[in-house]
């Protein structure tokens, strides 16, 4: 059983009398620990299916199975609870709390699960020391750099220690050194046993990816495994 | 998320945005502190008049000529037209009665005083000597007047105080020789200064026993008598008495209109109340205002922090969640308006006490509960539509918002 089933998904936006049909017919299955990056032109419904797969929006048709379990027909609320225990998101703009110092939004997750304050500083603790941002825990977001931000965005989506980790240009605002911090350091959470699904502009970074899903016009055009690349290469 | 964590989140957020919350905790605390004032100056005026009222005695009547229909207290009952004089005997009559312990006939008229060559304008009041007890009175020097026959036209008067810093200034008054219009009258007593009060002020009259007041003035009419009865419990069956005996005493007519404190009391606690609390409605309005701006100020925090809510609903916020963390934020911006507004209302309390120190303005509990539950429950009751529209937020819409 794969850890994400999508069967025959439709995602359809209307805007007055147009409508957008921002994923078509998409079916795909996704094992517990690949490494996938989500690629394909402007408009082509990466984002609709990264949020999708993270239960911030439901398809208008298909079926979603998460880890066995049919999740479309979950409650808003229990969604929730699925997001809270299972998925992390990383965002092309961080968005991190402003007014929160970089260990009060590490700890937001903790906070709403309700995880107990001791218990939440020795994580907050442990997971600034992992990402090396100790000497910058008690700064505001306005205070730190934009790879900071972000190693701070991604140990607020790895605390809850989630299956899946989903990222939407995480690079895209960073120079290209800092991006290639930022993707080190989300592979090796990867290679700790991570599901991780990163939505890329960027060819150099896709090609880092053990699977690659080509997205054109809300279809899945092509579903390339680098496995596969190196085995046609062999033979 | 546990109550603490809403909590600190909440004020957390509040303090994020230090004018806006100043501002609102400030609408709030004007509009606690309106009702805490006014109330407070509303509730010292009742409590003035009345406690002025109470120092009458709490077992008193007053009989005063003529009738109204009603029995209660009006205007009327104070300037009533003679239809059958009050004499000297109908007040040695109520004394007969059972429950009554005293009694003290009033005459009152105006006159002109005169000593060595000082001459003044005065207020003569005939009574007798159990007037001093009744209304509660003190002598500074010498006597009252005298026990003795209420017929007696005994030629001596006693002198409030402000009469006698004028007549005689550093010298003793007493056991001198005034003359009061054609009659002349040994000075036996000084009544003691009477201070600030809404009754009789002894300070500028001449008080003299009840029968040469009549014979100054050429009549054998009363102005009112004054009874006391034994207590407070016996004002009811005492008045029935003293209407018998009136009845008896005035071929079979009651003719006669006999006030209690406690009707004059409850009267003016009725008008002054309903005052008070017309004034507290008004004062309630403004805090109506500040829940408006509550939800106001609200709604623009929900805009202002929609990635906020897009965020945290990725990261696993409940609906609940949300709701909860808003409509704290307001609670918590109402609570610390309220009890600004409290400190402000009796910090004005406290200048009204400094400024005028006869009034008793001290803000009614009643008054203070309401203002603090209004202010909680308007700002909780404008913070649940805000709350809610967080809550409802669509995740995917909220983030793409910065
Ligand atoms: N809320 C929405 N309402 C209407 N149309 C939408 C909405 N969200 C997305 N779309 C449309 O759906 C299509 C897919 O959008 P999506 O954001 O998934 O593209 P994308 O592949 O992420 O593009 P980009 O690389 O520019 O981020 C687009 O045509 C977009 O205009
Ligand atoms: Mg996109």
């Amino acid at each position: 059983m794969a850890q994400i089933e999508l069967s025959g998904i439709e995602r359809i936006f209307r805007l007055g009398d147009s409508e957008v049909h921002a994923l078509r017919d998409l079916s795909v299955s996704i094992e517990a620990g690949e490494y996938v990056a989500v690629m394909g032109p402007s408009g082509s419904g990466k984002s609709t299916l990264l949020n999708l797969l993270g239960l911030l929006d439901r398809p208008d048709a298909g079926h979603y199975r998460l880890e066995g379990r049919d999740v479309t027909t979950l409650s808003a609320d229990e969604q929730a609870e699925v997001r809270r225990a299972r998925i992390g998101f990383v965002f092309q703009s961080f968005h991190l709390v402003p007014r929160l110092t970089a260990a009060e939004n590490i700890a937001l997750p903790l906070m709403l699960a309700g995880v107990a304050p001791a218990e939440r500083a020795s994580r907050v603790e442990r997971a600034l020391k992992d990402f090396g941002l100790e000497s910058r825990a008690g700064h505001r977001p306005e205070e730190l750099s934009g790879g900071q931000r972000q190693r701070v965005a991604i140990a607020r989506a790895t605390i809850m220690r989630p299956a899946m980790l989903l990222a939407d240009e995480p690079t895209g605002n960073l120079d290209r050194a800092t991006g290639q911090e930022v993707t080190a350091l989300l592979e090796a959470l990867n290679a700790g046993g991570t599901t991780l699904i990163v939505v890329t502009h960027d060819p150099s970074m896709g090609a880092r990816a053990r699977r690659q899903l080509l997205m054109e016009d809300g279809a899945l055009r092509q579903d390339v495994r680098r496995a596969d690349a190196a085995a046609t290469a062999a033979g | 998320m546990t109550p603490a964590d809403t909590l600190r989140f909440a004020s957390r957020a509040a303090l994020a945005y230090p004018l806006r919350t100043a501002l609102m905790v400030l609408a709030m605390a004007i509009g606690v502190a309106a009702v805490v004032v006014l109330t407070a100056l509303g509730d010292g005026a009742r409590r003035y008049v009345v406690g002025q009222f109470a120092s009458l005695g709490a077992n008193l009547v007053i009989v005063l000529p003529g009738r109204n229909q009603t029995g209660g207290v009006n205007a009327g009952s104070f300037v009533t037209s003679t239809p059958r004089d009050l004499t000297v005997a109908d007040a040695s009559a109520l004394l007969r009665a059972p429950l009554v312990t005293r009694v003290a006939p009033l005459s009152l008229g105006n006159s002109e005083i005169s000593v060595g060559g000082k001459l003044r304008e005065v207020l003569v009041l005939g009574t007798t000597a159990d007037y001093v007890d009744i209304r509660n009175y003190h002598v500074a020097a010498g006597q009252f007047l005298p026990r003795e026959d209420l017929g007696r036209a005994a030629a001596v008067a006693v002198i409030g105080d402000t009469l006698r810093r004028e007549l005689f200034g550093n010298e003793p008054a007493v056991g001198r020789m005034a003359r009061i219009g054609d009659h002349r009258l040994r000075v036996v007593g000084v009544m003691a200064p009477s201070g600030q009060g809404l009754g009789m002020n002894t300070d500028e009259i001449v008080i003299v026993p009840v029968a040469t007041a009549q014979a100054m003035f050429n009549t054998n009419t009363l102005f009112r008598i004054m009874v006391e009865v034994r207590n407070r419990e016996a004002i009811v069956p005492a008045q029935r008495e003293m209407e018998k005996i009136m009845r008896a005493r005035h071929e079979g007519e009651l003719d006669v209109t006999l006030i209690t404190q406690d009707a004059v009391l409850g009267t003016f606690d009725r008008i002054l109340g309903a005052l008070t609390l017309a004034v507290a409605g008004i004062a309630a309005i403004s805090l109506a205002v500040a829940g408006i701006l509550v939800m106001n100020v609200m709604l623009v925090a929900v805009t202002q922090r929609t990635g906020e809510i897009g965020l945290l609903k990725a990261l696993g916020a409940s609906g609940r969640h949300i709701r909860l963390a808003f409509l704290t934020e307001a609670a918590l911006l109402s609570l610390a308006g309220a009890f600004v507004g409290f400190a402000l209302g009796h910090l004005g309390a406290w200048g009204i006490r400094l400024t005028w120190p006869v009034l008793p303005a001290w803000p009614p509990q009643w008054a203070v509960i309401a203002a603090l539950g209004t202010a909680l429950t308007t700002g909780l009751l404008f913070g649940v539509m805000p709350a809610r529209r967080a809550a409802r937020l669509d995740p995917v819409q909220a983030l793409m918002k910065r």
